[in-house]
């Protein structure tokens, strides 16, 4: 993984920027923490959808699990979790600030470890099917988990989980800081991670399987090994990202905030595809397009929010497929390393 | 968990009956989905959707004073329309491309209309009440609402005309041709295109005389249609495309089976459990099928 002069000054930029963001706009904390969170959402999203071919809508049952585990471990390391759930929980039981730090960080290791193992678990049958069966197939799984979770007592069922408050540590903007810091933590690791993987055989034999599953496997590739151990990779981070949220938000509940499929589930692939899918940039690119028009613009719906979302899938899905780095390599190739023959390119224009 | 459905037989017998019952109105849509699937090669996510909207308009019937069953007739004639206007508006772009570009193109459908439905309805639970009383069997221990009787009478009616209609007119011959060799059927002369939005639109309605009907005999609301395109995706792929039995079995085999799982499981595990069933059967069917050394493809 070999770094060039332009990308270290860019990476460098990107870090001090993210470091410096919460001071230079406060009031913007909690929309960049979440905004953290999207891309981890739609960068580890696309291991599967863009690299490997697996377009999946199950990447929201880490995540959503993160979440409840997270919280979980956080409450009950402390206090009974069954009283705290039906009490409310934040009322009877207060967390000291180094309860709270000592729960969140045992959380969020439960958080990323339990959702990797669950899709090592899962992987092998799940991931043996092919194309829109295994689109469908994680969509059940995501529902079926929301609808599951919101009839198991101890977790809240169907009234949500708060999750603990945050506690008091002298200033007030110190919440907000705690949170970006921790999701801007993992956006760091995560592409870091990410990076490493795409600069090594791991990625092209990724490409191998989207390409020509059958043929990869011909050639002596174990593609259900490397299928297995990206679709881990992506739990890993989906787990840690919902263990984040769930802090985030202060409130979980089943369908709407964890195993929120219609919402986050859609949106990390909608978000991977806006930006170009396949390729590093894409997903982090697209996530803050998209965080931008949503925060933007989503108050002049007023309401309206959703049929806005049905309508934006839709055009993408079918007019922008390509997304913004598929147009820009469309449009600039020599900028990624392509050499265009202006012949070859004339004659498929004619064949057009 | 309750397993009084175990200790008195007849709490099956009931059980049974109304799963059939229902299961026939599920294989109504799940055929609808085998069609276009089978035609067009396309998983439409908004078929739960376009049910909904159906059993809207026969709601809507109610709200004006006309009997409700008449939207048996006139929710398939709308809907046959919406969905052509969807055709022509989205799905045509995504016929021949990727499966996975439907399929995410049919969420975003689905996405809008659960929204607009939510606007324009509200988002209550609503039933259209039909006045059909009830039918008692086996010394009034097991009832059964004449709805249901009456929608299940419906649903074979409107297949039985579809089969034929399928089978003896040109438009339905044209379909058949184009969905076994879509290249073939347009060098011999059929307009695929007319019977891409044919097709949809014949899926579109099938949708609204069940809408209709779930709308006399259970209740709908904005956000239940992704359970029954579930459903019917889960029947499809059990029986296989055209199999017309085999999508009525598997449809009452998963009305029984939802029925058996309200019973003892509980009302709040009744979806959790069809996405789980759904989940099963495809891991089923990917260890069943790479046996015998075959891909889905």
């Amino acid at each position: 993984m070999s770094i060039s002069k332009n990308n270290l000054i860019l990476y460098i930029g990107i870090l001090t920027f993210g470091i410096a963001a919460p001071f230079i706009f406060p009031a913007f904390k909690v929309q960049l923490s979440i905004l953290c969170v999207l891309i981890v959402l739609a960068t580890t999203w696309n291991i599967q959808g863009g690299e490997m071919g697996y377009n999946s809508f199950g990447n929201i049952l880490f995540y959503g699990l993160g979440m409840y585990l997270c919280a979980s471990v956080q409450v009950g390391m402390f206090f009974p979790l069954a009283e705290w759930t039906e009490s409310g929980g934040e009322k009877t039981f207060v967390h000291t600030p180094a309860q709270f730090f000592q729960g969140m960080a045992f959380g969020l290791i439960v958080a990323a470890v339990v959702p990797t193992i669950v899709a090592g678990l899962i992987g092998y049958s799940i991931l043996g099917l092919r194309g829109h069966y295994f689109a469908i197939c994680t969509l059940g799984l995501g529902v079926a988990a929301g609808e599951i979770s919101g009839g198991i007592e101890i977790i809240g069922a169907g009234q949500g989980f708060t999750t603990p408050p945050f506690p008091d540590v002298g200033s007030l903007d110190s919440r907000g800081e705690f949170f970006y810091f921790l999701s801007f933590f993992v956006l760091v690791l995560t592409f870091i991670a990410v990076r490493g993987i795409y600069s090594t055989r791991f990625k092209l034999i990724l490409n191998a399987i989207r390409d020509n599953e059958d043929k990869a496997e011909a050639m002596g590739i174990e593609t259900m090994k490397y299928k297995i151990v990206g679709w881990m990779i992506s739990a890993f981070f989906c787990g840690l990202a919902g263990g984040i949220m769930g802090g985030l938000v202060g409130y979980i509940d089943s369908t709407d905030v964890a195993f929120d499929g219609r919402e986050m589930g859609v949106f990390m692939v909608l978000m991977a595809i806006l930006g170009g899918k396949g390729t590093l940039w894409g997903p982090i690119i697209g996530a803050t397009v998209f965080h931008i028009f949503k925060e933007g613009f989503w108050t002049f719906f007023l309401g309206w929010q959703y049929v806005a979302l049905g309508v934006l899938i839709v055009v993408i899905v079918i007019y922008f497929p390509e997304g913004i780095m598929g147009w820009l390599r469309e449009k600039y190739p020599e900028r990624f390393g392509e050499v265009v023959d202006e012949k070859d390119r004339k004659a498929q224009v004619e064949l057009k | 968990m309750d397993f009084m459905v175990f200790q008195y037989p007849m709490i099956s017998v009931q059980a049974c009956l109304d799963g059939i019952l229902l299961g026939i109105l599920f294989a109504l849509i799940a055929y609808g989905m085998a069609l276009q699937w089978g035609v067009m090669n396309i998983i439409n996510i908004a078929q739960g959707d376009l049910v909904i909207l159906g059993g809207y308009i026969a709601y809507f019937m109610y709200l004006y004073g006309i009997h409700p069953a008449w939207g048996v007739i006139v929710s398939p004639i709308i809907m046959f329309f919406v969905g052509i206007a969807i055709y022509k508006l989205v799905i045509n772009k995504v016929v021949d491309r990727d499966l996975f570009i439907s399929i995410l193109a049919t969420f975003g459908i689905s996405i809008l209309f659960m929204q607009l439905m939510n606007f324009a309805f509200g988002a209550d639970v609503v039933l259209a009440n039909s006045d059909y009383g009830t039918t008692m069997l086996f010394n009034s221990n097991v009832v059964l609402p004449n709805s249901k009787i009456f929608s299940a009478f419906i649903s074979i009616l409107f297949a039985i005309c579809l089969v034929i209609y399928m089978k003896k007119s040109k438009l339905g011959r044209a379909i058949r041709a184009t969905a076994q060799n879509a290249r073939a059927a347009k060098i011999l002369g059929v307009d695929t295109e007319k019977v891409y939005a044919a097709t949809f639109g014949i899926n579109a309605a099938l949708c609204g005389v069940a809408g209709a009907l779930i709308s006399i005999t259970f209740t709908i609301h904005p956000y239940m249609g992704l359970p029954y395109t579930i459903r019917s995706f889960m029947i499809v792929i059990v029986a296989g495309l055209g199999n017309l039995p085999g999508v009525a079995m598997s449809g009452m085999g998963l009305g029984v089976f939802e029925e058996f799982a309200d019973y003892i499981l509980g009302t709040e595990f009744r979806i959790g459990s069809v996405f789980l069933l759904l989940v099963l059967i495809l891991v089923y069917r990917r260890f069943k099928l790479s046996r015998k050394r075959e891909y889905l493809k």
